[in-house]
């Protein structure tokens, strides 16, 4: 294994080994205390950009299921076509893995699909400088072509335009209720749960006027990036919004903060972001407690909420919001994520709250 | 909210440990008083077990040595009248009593409120068929079983489903009696032993090979639940839980598997109606998502405890404020102490959890593991790479290991049969195998255990004979040492693996592997267990080392103001709960005087590692390189190594060889007492007597000695090929009979040979001085006569039956070893006394065993003197001594022969008991048969077989058989004990030993049909015979619920005991009110 060296904006230097592609890399070095689902939160769009850290040590050990497709085009197992992060930075690559439904390693998954992996990283210290500096840039080197720098840039980036379908999808063609989706970078999963509630989906692009189709209700998903790049979706939101008061709207991760967008509120970018399976939550003005799976670098602020608006959920760590509603429409969307894939499927019933309105 | 409703509860605690039942429920029960008293609640707690840290000054307001049952409890609630009680802090003895105690409708008499979980759920989960019933209307699958109430039945079931069944006795713990089946007549063996203990037993379809994992799980009133962690059993299904290794969180589950338990885990807990803490276990399909739900523990329990451990979440704090009616949102996370105690830990390291057991101190036991449980106490050990975390398991649990690899090489014929039948040398099995060149997926199919983990296990091997490749150190470049660091080895392992240790002494080869690893920076670093990967900042003391690192997550004040203090680690058979009393009460007196407590310790089980008793714990290994990379990084004021036990005791002279300065009693003063020649040298030269020894190389020389001294002789051999460590020997059959069977004769192992004195009172000196000289003392008497382990002797303090002449003596001899030793601290000398000639047996400079009993009894805290002592504190001599107590307290021990397949339940030299209880009476009779009924015995109701060994021992018996005539007993008796009943006048009915079959009535009869009450069995001698008719008896009593003694004179006391007082004579007062 080739050694590498993870440098960070300000300058610090791990040094490690790459297992996955061989290929200097540069993204928003971002840490993931989730303890699994590699395979899922590599093809999770929400992660383009990024070079993901994962605080668990011990990663690959159950390997990679077969990236196969089901006859309505989505994965069998994955979140998308393919990996969206930048890289994965580990601290103990399992090279051996075990499992029944494993049909490869993740390093032969990385090298197929081009992307670095590196590993003899002390991830809990990179994580504590993330947590106290914020997110950083970075860049992984081979030690061997000291020349090979690499550059990127995160903030400001339509990452949404880079990982929205291009075309609108049909799923579910004339099973009962219409809900248009848009896909600012939709984890599979969001759609499986409405497939599975049996209503029709139409995916459509980001940026897809879609007010003129017929639907029953509007689902917003997830995405990567900067939500203030995603002007024409919040534009769309409004519209539908401004023609259909009774329109049920569900918004789940960008989806909420589109949402919220849409109502006038502001968007902050958090010191370093939610991204793990533990992540309290409290239904606001109830005594419900539920534990989430999260992926989100921005958050809604509480206070800009205008005032037909109010926070549905609050993040019980650090208070910030987790979810939105209208106080008199259909509109609600969550912070987190209902969806799981991976992680705690808890608050799946958000799924059924929203099918119950169409 | 709280209840505001509840401002006295009573904690029912788990009473003496014993397989099964052990430290870990002194550690849930110390969070629940801490979190009760937080909120106000006057807390009452009642458990005999006097050695604990819940029943210390301080913890609960009041303390019973009561024993854990209905008729006690009822008592104490009359007596306290408490508005609440909590049932799932002591283990199954309390939650089994609080369903008694709810069935008889005491609960509801004296208007007792049960917190936490309803009792209605409790039963849910411990009756079978209500369990599956109950998850059947939730439609979550568990094993199809079938409650059967007698053999036939039984056999039936296990036609329908078929072979192989496993039975499980109803509301049993830890899976006693239970076993698997592959016929017929396996079935109806094991189908009795399950009717012994339960009336109910349960047929199931074995899952053998599946996985098992288990998931921690809390609910609040609100309906909020959260599991804290899951864990996956290293061994496949069929292993019990506490006796595989188990490794959190787990590692082969897929994100999908993973949150398909979670989720369903979630739903049982809510379903069931949990109000605090439950563990769920599951049977997982190793080929697709099948599962299967095996049990629900609605209580705290041992995997609770470890998940405490292995999390930094405090279950059981947290379950007794939900059972006072909080909320979880209500609760802060009392590591980061800022964010919400509302939310699932992550863990950014692997905990691996190895059992210890200690077999080989039982004759004849079955060592094969299965599903019930034999082991004795466990380990948790911390590391960034499974290989780090097993290997200092494996060292940890203390029998001799060095990690995975680098160990004495194992002799094993059948390999195959080694790996599908796994006993508790199964790790050792597996690396022998690769050493042999078995493939992984040979092993795999042999024992089912996951492919991942043999395949790590496989890198840890790799990366020695790496190493034995480079030959010499300064071969090993930078990259290998730390590959081998960061997999755990260490500096031993690597200087054995190049050969560096073959040809230096061991320990000079340890130092130049230091020197050189650290000439190279590889260095381990110090890392925080934070509940969330760092993913907010936390001031958590939780701390362990690993070289998985580039950073500590501590700064070091460098301030010579810390002290630490080495734990006892791992419970085993002489050493658990009471050294963990010990350095609790050093860490509480270092705090209280101002120095920052640091605790070395590895034990889950244990208060001593529940991070809010220290300022700084290291859950790390207690190994000499562990320890000084520690105190290198903390260089602290000093380090105290006498109120662990042995295992900071042998690092002494190590420690101190390298300039760590110890605390108390010089290291050279230790190493005096050690040394079994330095030892005796000093005692000619003091003029105190000892029994002769002599260490010897040859049967020549052992003959030579014996003609000497005489038999009896006590054998000690130095390398044990099999069976216990020591014997008596009465007689030369007997002395070869042991030496060709259990022992290897040579000059590279010598075997100690010393006089055995017969009918010789044991006694023993527990005391602390102070520049050698005594400050406080407490004289204890065994009631046994010595040839009984001093860890199983029952002992009653103050001492009943000594001459004044001989405490006299003690008090002298005790005084003059103290002086010559320069004793500053705690130790304990063991007596002999022969009429008033006293010998010294052995000198222990440490904390003994019955530190906590002796200072409880005393209310005097000897380890806060001692500490105080060694931290160079001033200190007054305690006005009162043991003369001064109108009381006694008794100290009996508890024996887990249930547990020990085919282990001969009788006493000698070497301990076998696992845990032990105290209570405290105004005489003697009621102290001991309180003290009696704590650790399971009854008072029998009317007949009794007695056996009672030689003439001497007889005739120790006879008044006791003559009481219990005269208290309306029935007395059975074997052909010898028969006819000197008869000779002396005393009624009896002669029974048949089991070699004199068919001939009637037959002893084995008598006790499977469950007319005897009450066994006493004292072994004559070790003779062929004696040894199996005897443990026929002794067995099947054991194996049959039927109290057992072995020993005449606890027999006499007993009986005494149970014919003079009765249940209502024993007080129901608390220890402060004596």
């Amino acid at each position: 294994m080739r050694n590498v060296t993870l440098i960070l904006d300000d300058g610090t230097r791990f040094h490690g080994k790459s297992f996955g592609y061989e290929k200097a890399v540069a993204g928003e070095v971002v840490f993931n205390t989730a303890m699994t689902g590699y395979p899922e939160s590599l093809t999770d769009p929400s992660y383009a950009g990024q070079l993901m850290v994962l605080t668990y040590p011990l990663i690959g050990n159950y390997g990679v299921p077969a990236f196969s497709f089901e006859s309505n085009g989505l994965a069998t197992f994955m979140e998308s076509e393919k990996i969206h992060a930048e890289a994965i930075i580990v601290s103990d690559y399992s090279t051996e893995f075990s499992h029944w439904n494993a049909k490869e390693s993740l390093a032969e998954w990385l090298k197929r699909e081009q992307v670095p992996g590196i590993t003899g990283i002390d991830t809990r210290e990179l994580t504590k400088m993330l947590r106290e500096h914020g997110v950083m840039m970075g860049k992984i080197i081979f030690d061997d072509e000291p020349e090979n720098i690499p550059t990127a840039q995160y903030s400001g980036v339509n990452y949404i335009a880079k990982v929205s379908c291009k075309e609108v999808i049909r799923y579910n063609e004339g099973a009962g209720k219409k809900v248009v989706l848009v896909d600012c970078g939709v984890k599979q999963n969001i759609i499986r749960c409405l497939l599975k509630r049996n209503v029709e989906v139409i995916r459509v692009p980001w940026n897809y006027d879609f007010t003129d189709l017929e639907y029953d209700g509007l689902f917003l998903a997830n995405g990567p990036g900067d939500p203030d790049t995603a002007v024409e979706a919040v534009e769309n939101i409004r519209k539908a919004m401004a023609k259909n008061a009774n329109l049920p709207i569900f918004g789940i991760c960008m989806g909420n903060q589109l949402l919220a967008k849409a109502g006038g509120a502001k968007i902050y970018k958090l010191k370093y972001g939610h991204r793990s399976h533990n992540q309290p939550v409290r239904q606001v003005g109830t005594n419900r407690c539920f534990i989430t799976s999260q992926n989100h670098g921005y958050a809604v602020d509480n206070d800009s909420l205008g005032s037909d608006w109010e926070p549905l959920f609050v993040n019980m760590n650090d208070g910030s919001n987790e979810g939105i509603r209208h106080k008199t429409n259909p509109w609600f969307s969550a912070q987190f994520h209902p969806e799981a894939a991976s992680g705690p499927v808890d608050t799946e019933f958000l799924f059924d709250d929203f099918v119950q309105l169409l | 909210m709280k209840d505001e409703n509840i401002k006295k509860v009573l904690i029912l605690g788990s009473g003496a440990l014993k397989i099964g039942e052990a430290g870990e429920f002194d550690y849930s029960g110390s969070q629940a008083l801490k979190a009760l008293r937080e909120e106000g609640v006057e807390t009452v707690l009642i458990n005999p077990n006097i050695a604990t840290v819940q029943t210390s000054e301080g913890v609960a307001d009041r303390i019973y040595f009561l024993p854990v049952t209905p008729f006690f409890v009822e008592k104490v609630i009359q007596k306290e009248q408490p508005q609440g009680i909590l049932l799932a802090f002591g283990g199954q003895t309390a939650l089994n009593c609080g369903v008694q105690l709810y069935e008889q409708k005491i609960l509801e008499k004296y208007n007792v409120k049960v917190l936490g979980t309803p009792v209605q759920a409790i039963i849910d989960t411990e009756d079978r068929e209500l369990f599956v019933k109950k998850l059947d209307e939730i439609d979550v699958k568990t094993i199809k079983s079938h409650a059967c109430e007698n053999t036939e039945s039984a056999r039936a079931a296990a036609k329908e489903l078929g072979y192989p069944v496993i039975i499980r006795a109803a509301y049993a713990l830890g899976g006693l009696g239970s076993g698997f089946c592959d016929n017929e007549e396996e079935l109806d063996k094991i189908a009795e032993k399950a009717f012994s203990f339960s009336p109910q037993v349960l047929v199931e379809k074995s899952l053998k090979g599946w996985k098992e994992i288990e998931y921690e799980v809390v609910r609040d009133k609100y309906d909020n639940c959260i599991t804290v962690c899951n864990m996956e059993n290293f061994d496949p299904l069929g292993i019990h839980t506490g006796e595989s290794i188990v490794i959190a969180p787990s590692q082969t589950l897929t994100n999908s598997e993973y949150h398909k338990l979670h989720a369903l885990s979630i739903k049982i807990i809510r379903h069931i109606g949990i109000i605090g803490e439950c563990n769920v276990q599951y049977a997982f399909d190793p080929e697709s998502e099948d599962y299967r739900v095996i049990e629900v523990n609605a209580r705290l329990s041992r995997s609770s405890a470890l998940a405490s451990k292995a999390t930094g979440y405090p279950l059981a704090f947290v379950a007794a404020k939900l059972g006072m009616g909080y909320g979880l949102f209500e609760l802060k996370n009392s590591v980061t102490k800022t964010t919400s105690a509302f939310f699932e830990p992550t863990l950014d390291y692997v905990v691996c959890k190895i059992p210890r057991w200690d077999l080989g101190k039982f004759r004849g036991v079955d060592r094969e593991l299965g599903s019930s449980m034999k082991s004795v106490g466990e380990v948790m050990a911390i590391g960034r790479t499974f290989e780090e975390s097993i290997q200092k398991g494996l060292r940890m649990i203390g029998q001799g290991l060095h990690g995975f690899v680098g160990n004495k090489e194992l002799q094993i014929e059948d390999i195959d049969n080694a790996l599908k039948a796994p006993t508790d040398k199964r790790v050792l099995i597996i690396e022998k195998a690769l050493t042999l060149g078995y493939t992984i997926d040979q092993i795999h199919s042999l024992t089912k255990i996951d492919k991942w983990f043999l395949q790590k296990l496989q890198n840890i091997r790799n990366t020695y004979i790496e190493l034995q490749k480079k030959g010499a150190l300064n071969n090993v470049d930078v990259e290998l040492m730390r590959r081998a660091k960061v997999e755990g080895f260490t500096d031993f392992q690597i200087a054995r693996a190049i050969g560096l240790e073959a040809r230096i002494d061991s320990e000079a080869a340890i130092g130049m592997v230091r020197k050189y690893r650290k000439e190279l920076g590889v260095l381990p670093v110090v890392k925080q267990i934070d509940t969330l990967a760092a993913e907010y900042p936390a001031q958590t003391n939780y701390l362990y080392l690993t070289y998985s690192g580039v950073a500590n997550d501590i700064n070091y004040e460098n301030d010579k103001k810390s002290i630490i203090v080495l734990g006892s680690g791992a419970y085993r058979i002489g050493s658990s709960v009471e050294f963990d009393w010990c350095g609790v009460q050093a860490l509480n007196t270092i705090r209280k005087e101002g120095f920052r407590s640091i605790m070395i310790n590895y034990n889950p089980e244990t208060v001593s590692t529940d991070y809010d008793m220290c300022d700084r714990l290291y859950f790390d290994e207690l190994t000499f390189e562990r320890v000084m990379d520690i105190y290198e990084l903390e260089c602290p004021y000093g380090v105290i190594v006498s109120t662990g036990g042995q295992i900071p005791n042998n690092l002494a002279m190590r420690l101190d060889a390298e300039q760590v300065p110890i605390l108390g009693t010089s290291a050279k003063s230790i190493d005096n007492a050690e040394d079994r020649d330095k030892f005796s040298e000093m005692l000619d030269r003091i003029d105190v007597d000892q029994p002769k020894w002599s260490a010897l190389t040859s049967m020549e020389d052992i003959h030579e000695f014996i003609d000497k001294v005489g038999f009896p002789v006590l054998v000690r051999p130095s390398y044990v090929l099999s069976g216990a460590a020591m014997n008596v020997c009465s007689n030369e059959e007997e002395l070869e009979r042991f030496l060709r069977l259990a022992a290897n004769v040579s000059k590279k192992h010598p075997v100690v040979v010393s006089k055995f004195h017969e009918h010789n009172k044991e006694i023993e000196m527990d005391a602390v001085a102070r520049d050698g000289e005594i400050i406080a003392y407490a004289i204890s008497e065994h009631i046994e006569f010595a040839g009984v382990h001093s860890g199983d002797a029952t002992i009653q303090f103050p001492p009943q039956k000594l001459y004044v002449e001989t405490v006299r003596q003690i008090k002298k001899v005790s005084r003059q070893i103290a002086k010559e030793l320069h004793i500053s601290g705690p130790f304990n000398i063991q007596f002999l006394a022969e009429k008033n000639h006293l010998r010294v047996i052995e000198c222990n400079l440490r904390a003994s065993r019955s530190f906590p009993f002796v200072s409880k009894v005393l209310k005097i805290n000897l380890i806060e003197i001692a500490t105080r002592i060694m931290l160079g504190l001033p200190v007054e001599k305690p006005a009162k001594n043991l003369f001064d107590l109108d009381y006694v307290g008794i100290k009996a021990s508890q024996f887990s022969f249930n547990r020990l397949q085919k282990a001969d339940p009788v006493l000698g030299v070497d301990m076998s008991s696992t845990g032990e209880v105290g209570c405290l009476g105004d005489d003697t009779a009621s102290a001991l048969l309180c003290a009696m009924l704590s650790v399971g015995h009854r008072i029998p109701k009317k007949n009794i077989l007695l056996s009672t060994g030689t003439g001497k021992q007889k005739a120790e018996m006879l008044d006791a058989a003559r009481q219990l005539i005269n208290n309306g007993y029935s007395l059975y008796a074997t052909g010898g004990t028969s006819r000197y009943l008869a000779d002396n006048g005393i009624e009896n009915t002669l029974v048949y030993w089991p070699s004199e079959a068919p001939q009637q009535p037959q002893a084995l009869d008598l006790l499977h049909n469950h007319e005897i009450d009450l066994v006493v069995n004292v072994p004559k001698d070790l003779t062929v015979s004696e040894l199996s008719n005897g443990y026929k008896i002794r067995r099947a009593a054991i194996d049959l619920n039927i109290p057992l003694i072995t020993n005449s004179r606890l027999a006499s006391a007993f009986i005494d005991a149970f014919c003079s007082k009765s249940l209502d004579d024993i007080a129901i007062k608390a220890w402060e009110v004596y």
